[in-house]
């Protein structure tokens, strides 16, 4: 998914620069197009090109699926990384319509670079939650337990996103965590849990529901001080703001809250 | 010098080194003190060559023999045998990492009783850094010591039996010492092959800081927070590695290896 999004670039700027060296009507069609598309819906077309943080891959990829088959003309391309990744991509001049960021740090990125077209918004949050193995073999019950050297326990390290929010969630509650491995991402911990080599791990809400039934979920009060906002905006130098916004548009409906929801994500609280 | 090989052999080599190259000149000379000095690095250089070191003794302990068996014995099956023994060449070294808490993890085939009964976890564990990188490297010292077995004149070993010498022996006295050398260019490739791990150690052993974490773990980190200091750390791994080798060669190895 990843590699031929990428590959998609080289062809979405050149529609670009063939559309900046078009002739006056083709914008007017565009405009007359996009009024059209926000009042029925349907009438979308060309490819809209969206930069997603790598938690949103299977809810985005089928709202994207589903803006597409309510628009027929219109191709959604993703390219799904890690939000640096794509901040960094973005202020490298990528032709992109939507940046969706799983931080407000690498949306800030973005908006520093004045690359946003209306101010970001947060659609959706993620909190940590304690994952263990199906039966819960460690008897874990909070977040006290990652203090509990007898138990095996996995946690991200501090020099990734799900770490650093860890350490703050720890600091915070006064609890000095014995931790016996500090994973790489947050799907390696995940992954520790799945194969029954841990008691618990410190992951998000989101890669509980995505580990199905081998993994149980336990959420924590304190994880409130660490709540993920993932930010969304159209880009100024979108190829296809019509699109673009028919896209945002799509996030915020009730449909697609749901579809948030559904894999574990909550509504903004603010 | 022929040309056909020259200009093949000069261009391989300009493609070898100049990541290096980048590396040096990327490399933020004027930070690397501070770099260095960092807590951690120490400790992952230290635990980095110890259980190298380790992995490599281990690998010679079963690695030759079991290059002997490839090279001289006539059991049965041995082509597939040897398909298995490099298995772990093919393989992953993630994939591997997953296989060995398989079998060594807790809830894995050999794992489970040493936990359920003798309370013994490998997962998480130097031990377990060992074991990674030995199932990682141990194949490169077999095909290097099976390769100099086969190449090696099996006429001594034929003498060595007429003149009344048995089986153990003739390995001892006259096997070893033709094919030392290859033995120790194994050694140095299965050495440089577990410095280097990082697959299967991260997989496996998980990642904790004077336990577990080896420095491809601690540059791997650094790559997500800051690449200077991932730079800084590649490159100490390869001063040290290569100064390793070097003195080695002077010291150990002779002039027959090349290494």
């Amino acid at each position: 998914m990843k590699t031929r999004a990428l590959l998609v670039l080289p062809a979405v700027a050149a529609l670009a620069l063939s559309a900046c060296g078009g002739s006056s009507s083709d914008a007017a069609a565009g405009t007359s197009s996009s009024a059209a598309a926000s009042s029925s819906g349907g009438d979308l077309s060309g490819t809209l090109t969206v930069f997603a943080a790598a938690s949103l891959t299977d809810v985005f990829t089928d709202l994207g699926a589903q803006l597409e088959a309510d628009n027929p003309g219109l191709d959604v391309q993703f390219n799904v990384a890690g939000s640096s990744a794509l901040a960094t991509q973005l202020t490298q001049g990528a032709p992109v319509d939507v940046f969706a960021s799983a931080n407000e740090k690498q949306m800030t990125v973005v908006t520093d670079a004045g690359l946003q077209g209306a101010g970001p918004t947060v659609f959706t949050e993620n909190v940590l939650e304690i994952a263990v193995p199906r039966g819960n073999p460690g008897k874990v019950t909070g977040l006290a337990d990652f203090g509990n050297a007898d138990l095996a326990l996995a946690i991200c390290a501090a020099d990734v996103p799900c770490g650093a929010a860890a350490e703050a969630v720890f600091a915070d509650a006064g609890i000095t965590a014995q931790p016996d491995t500090e994973e790489e991402d947050v799907k390696a911990a995940l992954t520790k849990v799945q194969l029954g080599e841990v008691d618990a791990a410190l992951v998000y809400a989101t890669d509980v529901q995505a580990a199905g039934s081998d993994v149980e979920g336990i959420p924590f009060p304190e994880a409130e001080k660490e709540i993920n906002s993932y930010p969304i905006c159209v880009l100024k130098a979108a190829p296809n703001p019509e699109a673009a916004q028919a896209f945002v548009d799509l996030v915020n409906s009730d449909a697609g809250q749901q579809a948030l929801t559904d894999a574990g994500f909550r509504a903004p609280t603010s | 010098m022929p040309a056909p090989l020259l200009v093949p052999a000069a261009i391989g080599i300009v493609f070898l080194v100049f990541p290096l190259v980048g590396l040096v000149i990327r490399a933020p000379w004027s930070a690397i003190g501070p770099q260095l000095a960092q807590e951690g690095v120490g400790q992952a250089l230290r635990l980095s060559l110890v259980s190298a070191t380790l992995a490599t003794l281990v690998s010679l302990l079963l690695g030759v023999p079991i290059a002997w068996v490839l090279a001289r014995s006539r059991i049965p099956g041995r082509s597939v045998l040897r398909a298995l023994v490099t298995v772990p060449l093919v393989l992953p070294p993630v994939v591997g990492g997953v296989a060995l808490f398989l079998v060594l993890g807790r809830q894995g085939i050999l794992g489970r009783p040493l936990f359920e009964h003798l309370g013994i976890t490998i997962p998480f564990t130097t031990t377990a850094v060992v074991i990674a990188e030995t199932f990682v490297a141990m194949p490169f010292l077999v095909i290097s010591v099976e390769g100099a077995l086969r190449a090696a004149d099996a006429r001594f070993e034929d003498a060595a039996a007429t003149l009344g010498a048995d089986r153990w022996t003739t390995f001892r006295r006259v096997t070893l010492p033709l094919v030392a050398p290859g033995i120790a260019a194994g050694a140095v490739l299965c050495w440089a092959r577990a410095l280097g791990e990082f697959g299967a150690t991260i997989t496996f052993a998980g990642n904790f800081p004077g336990t577990t974490q080896t420095m491809p773990l601690a540059v791997y980190l650094a790559l997500q927070r800051d690449p200077e200091a991932a730079i800084v750390l590649s490159l100490v791994l390869l001063a040290v590695s290569l100064a390793t080798l070097l003195l080695l060669r002077d010291r150990w190895l002779g002039r027959g290896v090349s290494a």
